[in-house]
């Protein structure tokens, strides 16, 4: 494999070094050939930046980025090769769909057949080829939206940024364009970077999901990794619907058993013979630690710990209960329906290959059930 | 929707006619003294019975005045020329140095920007009284005093702050991304100048382009100074009529409905830029 784009030590500041905002934090990345990644964080955290400074509309503060072999950071946009779809769509409103979506086709002195049945291609894959001679402002957002990601597509460019390319389209469309479009690029083995704040579509499209959060990389790694084994408490609880849920504890050791004591009096014992060895030893070394355990991992079970059924929610295919637990909530999933009623009391059960195991003070990950983190 | 009752309507319709027959009557009172001789004119009470005339035009367009002391030699047309010539050459000049520097301040915004480009509008608050007496030397010193080059030079006073102050919130209402858009997808900074800014921006260069003509044609001050008879615009050689003998009211009326005609037809012509212009904003998002 090799890699097609890489950033090295990559910060961002508006306004002086040091002094202005730091929208993007020391960002180390490298994405490797034929490659979708996701771009995956919350709104305000350094995504549309990231891919601004790759594409050379903002200047890069601090680092380096190479693309393809080649140093760009100082270039300026055109001698990049990279394509790019905006978050705003940025159409020229003065001509036609077609021409928007030509444009770059033609500046790459490209025979005009080929050009054509480029966008033709292009079109019927993102369903607008019925409106490809009308002018941008004539079409709805959904519409602009797709021509201007036809118009990064139809690109062979080095690189595709793909700003939140389909914020505005219907969820129906959004996923038969989703299977289209990742089809589409790795047929022509494009490398591609998606931003999104959507995690189901970057599960389903990325090979790799990169979780931003206040600027800083905080995971990137394949969408079952990051499931399976959040780097830290941020990618734990923001990936995964619904959230994990997470409960501060105090870890002990006494008499062959394991204490969590647990906010609200809560002491959940465990026989030492069920925890690994590595992590028992961790989790003893941390003793403040968080725990966080996936929704649908929770069972109710009469050996279980008690709580109180506060919502239930049945959601056609599956069950969402939540229950006041250990002075906080717990979310548990259930593929059946359920017959729990308000107020109702049911016992939970966290079984330690279900946990994971997160340091309180710094928040990285201890351990994901019997493994170390 | 809107019901309008028809009360209402008569009632708008009366008042806008008082608006518009204020401001259209000078105008026309104008209009109707150029087709009449200074009897007509100054007879008590005025009245707005009266056979026309065309010989006010005439005596203007063959440049001859007759006057109860004789016939006079007056360069009305060349006048008109005048004020054609050096409005037009402004303009040119100062889209040319204009419309790039707003450019530039829209989209650069380097250390001290906005300084410059205030300090450029500032030239508009300074009374040209304040410049002239030191303009006048320098200009005869450097030999530029009634000369066409001096004179357009001096009018980009006028012209170059209006046209980079308006251009400049024209470009800066462009969302940069459609530039980009373009830069990336292989075009270099120059042709996204020409080929994006510059017809998006088209409609709002159009409208300063004839705002800025229009001030330079109405400017008087300077060309009354700077320049000598052969160089004079309209608004300068008017004064030819108030002669020894009177004052020409006719001939002032004619001089004055061939001098605004060029602007009045530009600005009709015009008008539907001025509108695309204000309409812009639907580019946005
Ligand atoms: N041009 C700018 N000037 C100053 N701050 C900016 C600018 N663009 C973005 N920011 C700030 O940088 C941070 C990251 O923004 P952005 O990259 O747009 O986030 P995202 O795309 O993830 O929503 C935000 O705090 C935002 O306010
Ligand atoms: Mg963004």
């Amino acid at each position: 494999m090799t890699v097609q784009l890489s950033l090295k030590a990559v910060d961002k500041f508006y306004g002086p070094i040091s002094k202005g905002v730091h929208a993007v934090k020391n960002i180390n990345m490298d994405i490797h050939k034929g490659e979708i990644i996701a771009l995956l964080g919350s709104s305000g955290c350094g995504k549309t930046s990231t891919l601004r400074m790759v594409a050379g509309f903002e200047d890069t503060s601090r680092g380096t980025i190479t693309l393809a072999g080649r140093e760009i950071h100082r270039l300026p946009p055109v001698k990049r090769n990279v394509a790019m779809a905006f978050e705003g769509y940025s159409l020229y409103p003065t001509v036609t769909v077609r021409e928007n979506i030509a444009f770059a086709l033609k500046a790459a002195r490209l025979p005009e057949a080929e050009v054509a049945a480029k966008v033709t291609e292009v079109a019927e894959m993102l369903e607008i080829t019925d409106i490809l001679d009308r002018y941008p402002t004539s079409i709805s957002g959904g519409q602009q939206q797709r021509a201007s990601l036809a118009r990064a597509l139809v690109r062979d460019a080095d690189l595709h940024l793909l700003d939140e390319p389909m914020g505005q389209l219907e969820p129906q469309l959004r996923t038969l364009l989703r299977g289209r479009i990742k089809h589409y690029i790795k047929e022509r083995g494009l490398t591609a970077i998606l931003v999104t704040h959507d995690q189901t579509e970057a599960n389903a499209m990325a090979d790799r999901i990169a979780v931003m959060e206040g600027g800083v990389l905080q995971q990137f790694a394949s969408p079952e990794e990051i499931k399976e084994a959040p780097a830290n408490l941020f990618t734990g609880t923001f990936v995964g619907e619904p959230p994990m849920n997470v409960f501060p504890a105090t870890v002990t050791e006494a008499g062959g058993m394991i204490h969590l004591d647990l906010q609200g009096g809560l002491d959940l014992k465990y026989p030492v013979s069920e925890f690994s060895d590595p992590v028992r030893k961790a989790m003893v070394a941390s003793r403040q630690i968080v725990l966080g355990v996936r929704p649908y991992a929770v069972h109710r079970s009469d050996q279980g710990a008690p709580a109180q059924v506060v919502a239930n929610q049945w959601l056609g295919d599956q069950t969402h209960i939540a229950a006041s637990f250990a002075g906080g909530a717990i979310v548990l999933v259930e593929h059946d329906f359920a017959d729990v009623v308000l107020g109702q009391d049911i016992r939970v059960q966290l079984k330690p290959e279900d946990l994971h195991v997160f340091d309180a003070k710094t928040g990285q990950a201890l351990s994901h059930g019997a493994e170390l983190a | 929707m809107e019901t309008v009752n028809p009360i209402e309507r008569v009632l708008r319709g009366v008042a806008i006619t008082l608006v518009i027959l204020f401001f259209m009557f000078p105008i026309l009172w104008i209009v109707l003294m150029s087709f009449q001789t200074n009897e007509t004119i100054l007879r008590m009470p005025p009245s707005v019975v009266f056979t026309p005339t065309i010989e006010n035009y005439q005596a203007l367009i063959t440049g001859k005045l007759e006057t109860s002391a004789g016939i006079l030699e007056i360069a009305f047309m060349k006048n008109l020329f005048n004020s054609f010539f050096l409005s037009t050459a402004s303009v040119a000049i100062g889209l040319v140095l204009g419309v790039p520097a707003a450019y530039a301040f829209a989209r650069l915004k380097f250390k001290g920007s906005e300084d410059i480009a205030f300090t450029l509008l500032s030239f508009r608050f300074a009374p040209p009284l304040l410049v002239l007496l030191p303009l006048t030397i320098y200009f005869q010193q450097l030999g530029l005093a009634n000369t066409y080059g001096g004179l357009i030079w001096v009018y980009q006073l006028i012209v170059l702050p209006l046209i980079l102050w308006i251009v400049r919130g024209y470009f800066e209402d462009i969302p940069a991304d459609v530039e980009y858009a373009y830069r990336i997808a292989g075009h270099s900074w120059g042709a996204t100048f020409r080929k994006i800014a510059l017809p998006l921006a088209g409609p709002g260069i159009a409208a300063a382009a004839l705002l800025a003509f229009i001030f330079a044609w109405n400017n008087f001050v300077f060309a009354l100074v700077l320049a000598s008879a052969d160089k004079q615009p309209v608004t300068v050689g008017a004064l030819a009529f108030v002669t020894a003998s009177g004052i020409q009211y006719g001939q002032i009326a004619a001089g004055i409905v061939l001098s605004i005609a060029p602007t009045f037809a530009l600005a009709l012509y015009a008008q539907r830029y001025l509108v695309e212009g204000l309409s812009l904003g639907a580019v946005k998002g």
